[in-house]
């Protein structure tokens, strides 16, 4: 049988890292998981069974005027990413959870349930986000007065200069 | 190991936490409701000489007895992760310091900590055991003023001055060496502002000497005290499984008798080359975390001590032209400084794209920075987990059944920071 010549076969694609379903992104030392909506609950309450036994924080990023973050391949690009924070005392390890929340639809199911110590956090994130989380106990604002309009860490929010009458001062920036 | 899962549905069938908007107690208040057993919800706040700065509590009580309660907080709210978008990274430090404005060098460490690992670069070591000094002495004087705000709070005046006393004396030791007695803006990224002054030995060893002394009479005002125990014993008891549930860490969580401490479980800075204890307590009370943080001082002052030994010759800021402004006396000789020096002071250095979470053992638990960057010179987000903003959360657990005057107690056991709660 004649030899034929065969073009290589490509490299095959190293398969993306998942843990508990989610992709994974290995960060100077840190382990960040990329969970979508829908399986966020499910991965958190994986991640609890397997010995992270407390949250430290629950905040959020709005990438409106970010040039271009580095997410896996794989994971939907939102303008919001709700940023949770784990710890597993036992193992002395942290792990990020970083969900996508979309401007059009911006909620996320709560994490009281799991951690109550979410719900201020969780307060905090709609306070300045304008997130919502389904089923928490107290959908209040919780740093701005309750009646205030806007949130303000999003990027589309003024930073709020009060122009100061001095003769040659600069206007606002 | 206690069962995970049932914890929150503990955590939700205690009911001590009043869930009611402002708006909705405002009209309640117009309700005539007769009866005996009517409960009353008042306001403890936000004004108020025992509430640890502006922090309102919206207790439901029946006679003297607390139901349920709330912590509204908000009243100082200023903006800083905003503003924090908006300084360069130089900058950032006079921010973040502001945060925990009585353990200020601990919101520069972290926030510079974070900032290095976006840049991959590591300060010298001397650097790093300049900050050591000065978080541990930072440590020191917060809880100094713990012990004052706490003996105040449950009758001991003459506490208040003893603690602000010897506070004082460790305020002096910071204005010697950064030039500020609070909000120093010493940490920077890269490593320290400015190397510590000639003779600072001799002072820090005046401290170490002084204080010990100091801590021994307050053991006897207070500790030893029938009235004290009545008051801090068996009051505002949290279980481990509460704080872990709630996200609470610090000398609250290590008096339910958690042993966790940032320092010996995830060491950073030298922290692994000092021999030090961790301060456990038993009952989850009152009393327990005036003991922690009392014997956290004595800890402190021993890692002090090893510090002083330990303390090597060197750079105290990281040599990289890049990060560090050049010293002032090279810009009347080196255009090439003179650049750098401008360069870095208005536009700031550019830090690469990345996020990074860092968090370090302050005095009040796990303060953690979460640092996002976009490649400019300002960061694009800037949050400050702060510790006492999730520790308030054990609050209503605290004071649930409890009486209006253990309140107090239970309020200043926390030792909440309201500037990092509101930021």
């Amino acid at each position: 049988m004649a030899d034929v010549e065969t073009t290589p076969e490509p490299e095959p694609q190293p398969e993306p890292e998942t843990m508990h379903g989610a992709l994974v992104q290995r960060t100077g030392g840190d382990v960040v998981l990329f969970p979508t909506r829908d399986d966020y609950c499910a991965v958190v309450e994986v991640l609890r069974g397997d010995g992270y036994d407390m949250i430290l924080d629950v905040t959020a990023v709005d990438y409106l005027l970010h040039p271009g973050r580095a997410l896996p391949e794989g994971v939907q690009r939102e303008r919001f990413e709700v940023v949770t924070m784990l710890m597993s005392h036992e193992r002395r390890e942290r792990v990020r959870l970083r969900v996508q929340v979309p401007a059009s639809d911006p909620r996320l199911p709560t994490l009281f349930n799991l951690f109550p110590g979410a719900e201020a956090a969780e307060r905090e994130v709609f306070d300045m986000f304008g997130i919502v989380f389904d089923d928490h106990p107290d959908m209040t604002r919780i740093l701005m007065p309750e009646d205030w309009d806007g949130h303000p860490l999003r990027k589309d929010y003024p930073v709020g200069r009060i122009p100061v009458e001095f003769k040659g001062a600069p206007g606002p920036r | 190991m206690t069962d995970t899962a049932s914890r929150p549905r503990r955590m939700r069938d205690l009911h001590c936490v009043l869930r009611l908007s402002e708006t909705e107690a405002a009209t309640m208040g117009d309700e005539e409701v007769a009866g005996e057993d009517q409960t009353m919800i008042i306001n403890m706040g936000p004004q108020h000489p025992s509430t640890h700065g502006v922090l309102r509590l919206m207790l439901e009580l029946q006679g003297e007895q607390v139901l349920r309660s709330k912590p509204i907080i908000g009243y100082l709210h200023t903006g800083m992760e905003k503003t924090g978008e908006q300084l360069t990274y130089l900058q950032g430090a006079t921010n973040t310091t502001r945060m925990d404005y009585a353990a200020s060098f601990f919101n520069e460490l972290v926030f510079s900590m974070a900032t290095e690992r976006l840049l991959g670069i590591e300060p010298p070591p001397r650097a790093q055991w300049i900050r050591m000094l000065m978080c541990e002495m930072n440590r020191i004087s917060s809880h100094l003023l713990f012990l004052a705000t706490n003996g105040l709070d449950l009758g001991a005046v003459s506490m208040m001055l003893y603690g602000w006393r010897e506070r004082d004396e460790v305020l002096s030791f910071f204005e010697q060496v950064t030039g500020l007695r609070m909000n120093h803006n010493y940490i920077r990224p890269g490593g320290v502002a400015v190397d510590l002054p000639d003779g600072w030995r001799d002072e820090v060893l005046r401290l170490l000497d002084y204080l010990p002394g100091r801590l021994d009479e307050y053991d006897v005002l207070m500790t030893g005290q029938p009235i004290w125990q009545e008051r801090t014993q068996g009051i505002g008891v949290v279980t481990s499984d509460e704080c872990f549930a709630l996200g609470v860490t610090g000398p609250i969580l290590r008096s339910t008798g958690v042993p966790w401490d940032l320092r010996r479980d995830m060491p950073y800075l030298f922290y692994d080359q000092v021999e030090f204890d961790v301060i456990v307590g038993s009952y989850g009370d009152c009393f327990d975390r005036y003991a922690i943080r009392l014997n956290e001082v004595r800890e402190s002052i021993k890692i002090v001590r090893q510090i002083l030994e330990l303390m090597p010759d060197g750079d105290y800021r990281i040599q990289d032209k890049k990060v560090t402004p050049p010293p002032r006396a090279r810009i009347d000789e080196s255009m090439e400084a003179l650049i750098h020096h401008f360069k870095i002071f208005t536009e700031g250095f550019k830090v690469p794209e990345g996020e990074v979470y860092v968090a370090i053992e302050s005095a009040r638990g796990e303060l953690g920075c979460y640092l996002v960057s976009d490649g400019s010179s300002v960061p694009y987000r800037m949050r400050i987990r702060g510790p006492s903003f999730f520790n308030l959360q054990s609050l209503p657990h605290m004071l649930a059944g409890g009486l209006v005057a253990d309140a107090v107690a239970s309020i200043s056991s926390v030792d909440p920071i309201m500037g990092e709660v509101d930021r």
